[in-house]
């Protein structure tokens, strides 16, 4: 399968529709081939991303102790790790206790399977849901539709989304490969009751959305929501949201689904002063969302009457015994590493080919395939190129609400993804290429006369060097190479003449003395 | 094996220590952040605070007295055809409501928690405390028909601007502040807390009730993270500030 | 003081002139320096790419190298790089850990602990931000991610550099987005890396700025190998580069060479041929 951008408008992005959630598309350099070339998604990510990352770095200076809250979130989150089978027994209890019903998932077809039989069993055909990762994480829409129930998104982004046959490539704002052009194109081709003179004004276009799901919402049966969080102690759940569209769909239907992953659960109530500050500012750059709603079990008399929570392993436990990797775990997917990696910036979300793209897709996704692991990832996946796919600036890492140490996990599951257990490595032009470097790094005499190498060459290669063949082009096709030096600096240092006289008494006696000073910037002169 | 079993012995297999190893510690909780805001509860600076949020999200507030209250009600509720209430609501406040609007529907589903009242003070839980009320619930369709509600709200937080409802009998069911485009909340200058875990801590008294955070009017950023205002939930926000 | 250089692989062999200027700032502020012999490389491009496997020998001989730090043979040791501190400081510990040599993982974290980047090393072991350069030019500084968001020098490099006589210090917009280069990351996403250093040239090139400085030649060879690509004359040299220039030794664009003879007149011939700067 392969990723068709730069299309365009509303041709379906990407253009295969993908068979696997959490893998689909080719590598990601093959993958960012085809996105880097659509100066339209460049641009539109570019605005988008900058303008989030100034709103949370505003929101969060704000705060005097926003460094304590995310030490306190970072360790709740290692807290519940640490316990997380108490935990989760604890969170069913209090659940079924207040009349929900729990059910567990060990991977995405279970519950898919638990989620189409509770709906089937509610006698509906048609279901609205609140924007999930979890539930994209399973395909539960595909899943639905192959069973003849229709899943409506009512988020406005998975609204665009859905009517656009797209993946999302954002997991705050899925649709942020699109522009307003676009989206009044896609609303207007798909969603059949689009007003006519549709303008490409986000606040008509908004509008747009509310009519056309008004009515859904007020005849729908059953919603599917994800969680945000959910108590252990409390049983409480939480769906954190702008639109309403959330606050629709845990209030109206006779019957609430809610499919979460099992890392989400808080261990108390109090916990939500910790979440419910570190949350938003983190996610949309706002003090606090317009709206969260939080449920415990069924209220009689409000809101839904059947509520029903299914637990999601799909992979998690195997991060989960990874003690570097099962960081990822501790993601509260508000995306502000998306918003400020300069990777995400350029490729966009499509080229991690995964419902999880970013810094954090690019640890969580390869781990709930395998990575590593007997059985698990292959070498040459797809899914095993993500933690590839930084170059280690750690903007992720200090933007994470959760302190999750994103460059650590991915250097960690570099070398997964390269060495599976029970599974002897290929050799690769890589592998070979440092272990030679590493054999001449491992003594001071032989890396001594390996860097002598480097003059050697600058007597052979043109004084500028700005094409190589494979796999030097990859350097040269953007880039010179430097100029190369005439001498390493250990020579140097102990051929120069006197310790101590080193700088201008070297360079005097190489009659070079006084160049410097005369170059041709003097116009640079104070 | 039940999936339930097999979930939890793959989660214990994980955390197993290495063999040779023993369980490494649950680590404890740094917990140094402020457990109070800035600004004191009820003072005359939480409410500037509150105001300023509110009105940067772009809600309508109307600061008022206890004696200048209901005309402040009947003035936001201007204009609008049908009001509903909830059943627990401050009788001045209804009177007030059928002073401006031909037609004020009073919810008639029993309120959720105390039954009592008390924890609001002046609120009533008893639905027939107030004259009119139904005793069925009002329908979806009824309340999607009408364009306004008027509540009162359980706690409300000045940092981030947020107002907490929690289905005492003054606020009601979810839906009556779902499906009528303006609400009109109530907030008493000594609800208003300074920091998110003051609320919280008010909240844990009752944690199973269900609970709605609003932080302004409904809000969308989807469409290239412009915001705007207005998409499924109430439109109009309009906050009523008592100070005395 | 005695201060041991370790030079770093990158400088060692590619770009030696980081290091002979470490040399010539020390030495002038009156302090001692010596080159271990033993030296070659954190391990640091190991790790990154994956093959920890590899890189703990590699770790190995540089605690090797440095350790007698820790028995007062030196009082600290120095690199012109953030990078290559960084991985000392928050690699080398882990990967020996992994491998299960905790001694060996002790013992690095030790080393890290007396293992200074060049400003840290200035401003906070040596207390000078005026180090006496001289550096008559406009210049722009990039902070290089590992010295920004690893080590945490903060506003040590720059006010270094505002200490130096001449030096018109110029904003560089969008300063901490990083350069793309990444190690292997510029080679294994070239296309991506390339993108990235597209707009860091953009970036370097509004300011006007004829020079782009920077605690890291890994860094630099990135951007100065794209801005020359590009041909917009801007010239890249590294943060020790400014500080060793003074009056009586100005800057010159080559690395310095001990041999006399051959190489001085070709030398001398490079420098000229080399000394045109856009404006």
């Amino acid at each position: 399968m392969s990723v068709h951008l730069g299309m365009p408008t509303v041709r379906p992005l990407p253009a295969a529709d993908p068979a696997d959630p959490l893998r689909w598309g080719p590598t990601f350099p093959d993958a960012a081939h085809e996105t880097l070339q659509d100066g339209q998604l460049r641009a539109n990510l570019r605005r988008a991303t900058h303008t989030i990352r100034d709103k949370r770095l505003a929101v969060t200076a704000e705060l005097s102790d926003w460094e304590d809250l995310r030490a306190a979130g970072s360790g709740v989150k290692q807290q519940v790790m640490a316990t997380l089978p108490d935990l989760l027994e604890q969170l069913e209890a209090s659940v079924t206790a207040r009349g929900g019903v729990v059910h567990w998932a060990r991977d995405a077809a279970e519950a898919n399977r638990i989620v189409t039989d509770l709906v089937r069993a509610a006698d509906a055909h048609e279901v609205v849901k609140v924007k999930s990762m979890a539930t994209q994480e399973i395909g539960l829409n595909e899943h639905l539709a192959a069973a003849g129930i229709e899943a409506t998104e009512t988020d406005l982004a998975e609204l665009i989304v859905q009517l656009a046959g797209d993946m999302p490539s954002h997991i705050l704002v899925p649709a942020i490969h699109r522009n307003r052009d676009q989206i009044r194109d896609i609303f207007t081709g798909s969603m059949g009751d689009a007003p006519a003179g549709l303008t490409s004004e986000p606040a008509d276009l908004a509008a747009a959305a509310r009519a056309h799901l008004r009515a859904r919402f007020l005849r729908a049966d059953v919603a599917i929501s994800g969680a945000n969080l959910a108590v252990a102690d409390t049983g409480t759940v939480a769906v954190v949201e702008s639109e309403g569209n959330g606050r629709m769909c845990l209030t109206l239907p006779r019957v609430l689904i809610t499919v979460m992953g099992i890392e989400k659960v808080l261990p108390t109530f109090t916990d939500l002063e910790v979440f419910m500050q570190l949350l938003p500012r983190s996610s949309t750059g706002e003090r606090m969302n317009p709206y969260t709603t939080f449920w415990t079990g069924v209220t009689p008399g409000d809101g839904p009457q059947e509520f029903h929570l299914v637990l999601l392993d799909n992979g998690r436990t195997r991060a989960l015994a990874d003690e570097i990797g099962r960081t990822a775990l501790h993601c509260i997917r508000c995306s502000a590493c998306l918003n400020v990696c300069p990777v995400y910036e350029r490729t966009g979300g499509h080229a991690y080919g995964s419902v999880y793209p970013g810094p954090i897709g690019a640890i969580l996704t390869p781990q709930l395939l395998g990575v590593g692991a007997e059985g698990g990832l292959d070498p040459h996946d797809p899914a095993a190129t993500l933690p590839f796919a930084s170059s280690l600036c750690g903007a992720c890492y200090d933007a994470c609400p959760v302190k999750i140490d994103i460059p650590t996990a991915l250097v960690h599951l570099r070398d997964q993804a390269q060495h599976p257990q029970g599974r002897r490595a290929r050799p690769t032009g890589w592998s070979v290429g440092l272990g030679l470097a590493a054999l001449s790094m491992r003594s001071g005499t032989v890396f001594r006369w390996a860097g002598r190498a480097v003059p050697l060459a600058r007597r052979l290669l043109p004084r500028r060097v700005r094409r190589l063949p494979f796999p030097g082009s990859l350097w040269t096709s953007s880039r010179d190479l430097p100029v190369l030096p005439r001498q390493t600096f250990r020579d140097w240092f102990e051929q120069r003449p006197e310790p101590g006289a080193a700088g201008g008494q070297v360079a005097d006696r190489q009659g070079t003395g006084g160049t410097g000073g005369t170059r041709a910037d003097g116009e640079e002169q104070p | 094996m039940s999936a339930r079993t097999e979930v939890l012995a793959r989660v214990r297999r994980a955390l197993a220590p290495a063999p040779g190893r023993s369980a490494a510690p649950v680590p404890t909780v740094p917990r140094d952040y402020r457990r109070h805001g800035d600004v004191a509860t009820g003072s005359s600076e939480a409410v500037e605070l509150l105001v300023d949020r509110l009105v940067d999200y772009r809600a309508t507030v109307v600061r008022t007295s206890t004696a200048g209250l209901a005309a402040a009600v009947a003035a936001q509720l201007e204009g609008v055809p049908r009001v509903v209430v909830p059943p627990g609501l401050d009788p001045a406040w209804v009177a007030a409501a059928r002073e401006a609007v031909g037609e004020v529907l009073v919810d008639g589903v029993a309120p959720v928690g105390d039954p009592t009242g008390d924890a609001t003070g002046d609120a009533t839980g008893d639905p027939m405390a107030v004259p009119g009320a139904s005793v069925a619930p009002l329908s979806h369709a009824a309340l999607d028909a009408t364009a306004a509600v008027v509540t009162a709200c359980r706690v409300a937080v000045a940092e981030t601007g947020t107002i907490v409802l929690d289905g005492e009998g003054d606020q009601g069911r979810r839906v009556l502040t779902l499906l009528p485009d303006r609400h009109v909340c109530v907030v008493r200058a000594d609800q208003v807390v300074g920091s998110v875990p003051e609320a919280v801590a008010l909240l844990a008294t009752h944690p199973e009730r269900p609970m709605t955070w609003i932080s302004g009017p409904s809000a969308t950023s989807d469409i290239e993270l412009v915001r705007v205002e207005g998409v499924h939930g109430p439109r109009d926000l309009r906050v009523l500030v008592v100070e005395d | 003081m005695r201060i041991a250089i370790f030079a770093t692989c990158l400088s060692d062999a590619l770009f030696p002139q980081a290091a002979q200027a470490t040399v010539r700032v020390l030495e002038r502020l009156g302090h001692e320096v010596d080159v271990p012999a033993g030296q070659a490389c954190c391990g640091q491009m190991h790790v990154n790419s994956g093959y920890q496997g590899q890189a703990l020998p590699v770790i190995r001989n540089h605690v090797r190298a440095f350790e007698p730090v820790l028995d007062g043979e030196w009082d600290a040791v120095v690199a012109p790089s953030g990078s290559c501190v960084a991985a000392t400081r928050h690699q080398q510990g882990m990967v020996c850990r992994r491998a299960g040599d905790e001694r060996l993982a002790r013992r690095a974290e030790q080393l890290a602990g007396r293992t200074y980047e060049l400003s840290e090393l200035l401003v906070d072991v040596l207390g000078v931000t005026d180090v006496g350069a001289w550096f008559p030019h406009r210049v722009t500084y990039h902070p290089t991610c590992h010295s920004l968001r690893m080590l945490r020098v903060g506003d040590r490099p720059t006010r270094l550099l505002r200490a130096v006589a001449g030096l018109e210090l110029v904003d560089l917009p969008e300063a901490d987005q990083c350069c793309g280069f990444g190690g292997t990351f510029s080679l294994k996403n070239s296309e991506t890396s390339a993108a990235m250093v597209a707009d860091k040239c953009a970036n370097v090139v509004s300011t006007g700025a004829p020079y782009l400085t920077a605690g890291d030649w890994s860094c630099l060879m990135n951007i100065s190998g794209a801005l020359d690509r590009g041909g917009s004359g801007v010239r890249s040299l590294h943060l020790a580069e400014i500080l060793a220039a003074t009056r009586e030794h100005p800057w010159r664009p080559e690395p310095e060479v001990a041999h006399v003879g051959r190489a001085a007149g070709r030398g001398a011939g490079r420098s000229a041929g080399r000394a045109e700067v856009g404006a």
